[in-house]
């Protein structure tokens, strides 16, 4: 058993588990207000990712400038893709999702499904086929910095040879906590946070108690895309590429997520983000060492069998409480 | 009522049901007439679509199956191409001389035929169909909708990841192609991959197999029995339809179809791999059962012709003329940069899921039925006209208001 490499793939997980959980979100706040599967929530994630890195290569910082100029321009991009990925969604469900408000359930489906293959056409008219590469913004120490061996509060132990704890594992951290932070508190403290859980309880009541439910609905659609473009943002800088159908895997890898925790439970999908990404990252690196043939290879099948298995046995999640079909 | 008005009514009603389905048999003869005369057509004006005919003809087998699950019984299956691969690695597995169970002598010869292993890969479809479907159905729509799109995505990760007895990422090979049929005299009719014509006339007759079944089904109890699990499952349910059970054969069934395109497909190619089954094979049968008209069957197959056609003829033929014309028009200035020059290398078949994507949401918001629909499926995709909202707030008001009014 190898314990450090064990260590290291928690580390990992953590990282790309809060990305999955800030699209799990979107997921899910989607979800719990009109019920529907944004299809295409994997690929604004996207499109955010390749916004965010033709942002920062329009400004022209790289890692040269000097340390304000290169926290100003990320902190920029972030809110610029936060702000592009918002009125991408928001533009997606006033065009097609809003007009098939009262068809069956599986009308705005078949159209997300639909726009997801438009907009993963799109990232292709625009950068291409091929994997874009990140912009050089952080300096090469930043991303290779191993903050424990900095430290050196294990004796040693945990220096370059073994457990990295790397800068840009802080930077997703650091970037996901006040969002998530920021999202709860919208959620439940302003006026139109309590007119979106209102409105997920039942639709009819909350407008018969003068809620705009269309406005509240956008509103829910602006914030699930803000944080797919935070997170396309996050993904970008912390893989240092991005590919046209990097939406699908991320998407489903936090569709999963969302069902995990109970999907339209805000918390939920934070755990269940938090827990794939573990899986992810023990799957792609610990696995292999302890069991013999296993190799990142089966990572898909296993998240999907997770996905699989959740929905049959246990499809109201972790968190969330059984519910029978109502008449 | 008088007995002698209510019977004259019944019998009006079959009489013109009666000449309905006539003339349906008569559309249906002389188009079959015309797509079977093809092949001489095609010879005699050298037009020499015939080979991109063929993989049209798969896509509309799938299209037809699919049409069971999606059309007639309403579930949302987007993980087709997992039946699709069954079927395909099914044929390869009993009649390949690459595969592991013929190696290891587990299949006995007489299955090794062609036509003996397509039987056995129709039932095995169906299996895996049951297998899938049974502990899922019980799920609404949306999540049964992912489900399926989990296990497409799994079922072709297996195939990848467990090389030694699928052969990984290089697939089986050798698959056996059907055997020759001997004609009196010296020549008979053979079935390797450049035999256009043999190959067309084979699937011909397997789509109108196929079609017969069809049709005969969803106007029998069961096809009866999903339509009313489609519009009402608690209501069809009380009436005492039980739903897994009637939901499990529409999605048996549907699998079955699938597998046994897919073994045509495995006997055509000769050789699978797994990236030949990926997601938007799903997507591309979708769309066709959707773009087609969602639950009538030749709506379908006009579908599966449009998109076929687009996929395998139009996207490959329209190119050279869209490049000249960029060539042309390069020096034009445009705000969006040059377009001319863009368009002078552009491959139209790159952009055929864009296309097929917008046909999909184009046809849910503005034609829900479908560019051909059946009349009943329109209407239940139009969504409940007794609860139409509009957009804004003031209106809905006014309109509930003259609703309690009429009530």
């Amino acid at each position: 058993m190898n314990w450090t490499l064990f260590f290291q793939m928690v580390i990992i997980g953590i990282a790309t588990g809060s990305l999955i959980a800030l699209i799990a979100l979107g997921y899910t706040l989607v979800y719990g207000i009109v019920e529907l599967i944004n299809f295409a929530h994997g690929e604004v994630f996207m499109l955010g990712a390749f916004f965010a890195g033709s942002f920062i290569g329009v400004t022209g910082v790289t890692s040269e400038n000097s340390t304000l100029q290169i926290v100003g321009t990320l902190l920029l991009a972030l809110v610029a893709s936060m702000v592009f990925c918002a009125v991408l969604n928001a533009l997606i469900d006033r065009v097609a999702y809003r007009r098939l408000r009262n068809a069956p359930r599986l009308a705005p489906l078949i159209a997300a499904i639909g726009f997801s293959f438009i907009l993963q056409n799109v990232a292709i008219y625009w950068k291409g086929p091929n994997p874009l590469i990140a912009p050089k913004i952080l300096p090469k120490e930043f991303t290779q910095y191993n903050i424990l061996k900095r430290w050196d509060i294990f004796g040693g132990y945990f220096d370059d040879k073994f457990i990295r704890f790397m800068a840009k594992d802080v930077m997703v951290i650091a970037i996901t906590i006040p969002l998530l932070i920021g999202m709860s508190w919208f959620v439940y403290h302003t006026r139109i946070g309590t007119a979106m859980r209102a409105t997920a309880q039942d639709r009819e009541a909350a407008a018969l108690m003068g809620i705009d439910i269309n406005r509240t609905i956008q509103v829910a659609f602006l914030v699930g895309g803000a944080l797919a473009g935070a997170a396309g943002m996050v993904a970008l800088i912390y893989n240092s590429s991005a590919r046209f159908n990097m939406g699908f895997q991320y998407g489903l890898f936090a569709f999963t997520a969302a069902v995990l925790g109970g999907i339209g439970n805000l918390f939920g999908a934070v755990v269940g983000g938090l827990l794939i990404g573990l899986i992810w990252a023990m799957s792609d690196g610990w696995m292999p060492t302890v069991v013999p043939g296993w190799g990142a290879q089966w990572t898909n099948t296993v998240i999907f069998s997770i996905l699989v298995l959740v929905l049959i046995f246990r499809p109201a999640g972790l968190f969330g409480k059984a519910t029978t079909e109502k008449v | 009522m008088a007995v002698s008005s209510v019977q004259a009514r019944t019998e009006a009603f079959f009489a013109e049901r009666k000449s309905e389905s006539n003339d349906r048999l008569r559309k249906v003869l002389i188009g079959l007439i015309v797509v079977s005369l093809y092949p001489i057509l095609d010879q005699w004006l050298g037009i020499g679509l015939l080979g991109s005919l063929i993989p049209i003809l798969m896509y509309a087998l799938l299209a037809m199956g699919l049409n069971i699950v999606v059309g007639y019984a309403g579930l949302l299956d987007i993980g087709y191409v997992a039946f699709f691969i069954i079927g395909a690695y099914a044929q390869a597995f009993l009649t390949s001389p690459n595969s592991f169970f013929i190696r290891n002598g587990v299949v006995p010869g007489f299955v090794q035929n062609f036509w003996v292993a397509m039987l056995f890969s129709w039932v095995l479809a169906a299996i895996f169909g049951v297998l899938i479907g049974a502990p899922t159905l019980r799920l609404r729509g949306d999540y049964l909708a992912i489900v399926t799109l989990g296990f497409g995505e799994i079922v072709p990760d297996f195939f990848t990841n467990a090389a030694g007895i699928t052969g990984g990422p290089r697939g089986i090979g050798q698959i056996a192609k059907p055997p020759a049929i001997p004609l009196p005299g010296d020549r008979s009719i053979s079935f390797s991959s450049t035999d256009h014509v043999s190959w067309f006339y084979l699937l011909l007759a397997v789509g109108l197999l196929t079609l017969f079944v069809i049709t005969r089904l969803y106007d029998s109890r069961m096809g009866r029995a999903w339509q009313a699990i489609r519009e009402d499952e608690i209501a069809a349910a009380s009436m005492g339809i039980p739903p897994v059970s009637t939901k499990l054969w529409a999605f048996a069934l549907g699998a079955s179809f699938a597998g046994f395109a897919g073994s045509v497909y495995s006997g055509y190619v000769q050789s699978v791999y797994p990236d030949q089954f990926q997601f938007s094979i799903s997507i591309l049968v979708l769309s066709m059962v959707i773009l087609g008209g969602i639950g009538n069957i030749y709506g379908v197959l006009a579908g599966a012709l449009i998109i076929g056609s687009f996929d395998r003829i139009l996207s490959i033929k329209l190119t050279p003329p869209i490049n000249s014309l960029g060539r042309t028009i390069s020096d034009w200035p445009t705000p969006f940069g040059n377009i001319g020059e863009f368009l002078s290398t552009h491959e139209l078949s790159s952009d055929r899921f864009f296309i097929f994507g917008l046909a999909l949401v184009l046809v849910m918001i503005l034609k829900p039925g479908g560019l051909f629909p059946s009349k009943q499926r329109a209407a239940e995709m139009q969504g409940d006209d007794d609860n139409f909202e509009f957009d804004d707030y003031e209106t809905n008001q006014t309109l509930r208001a003259a609703r309690r009014k009429e009530a």
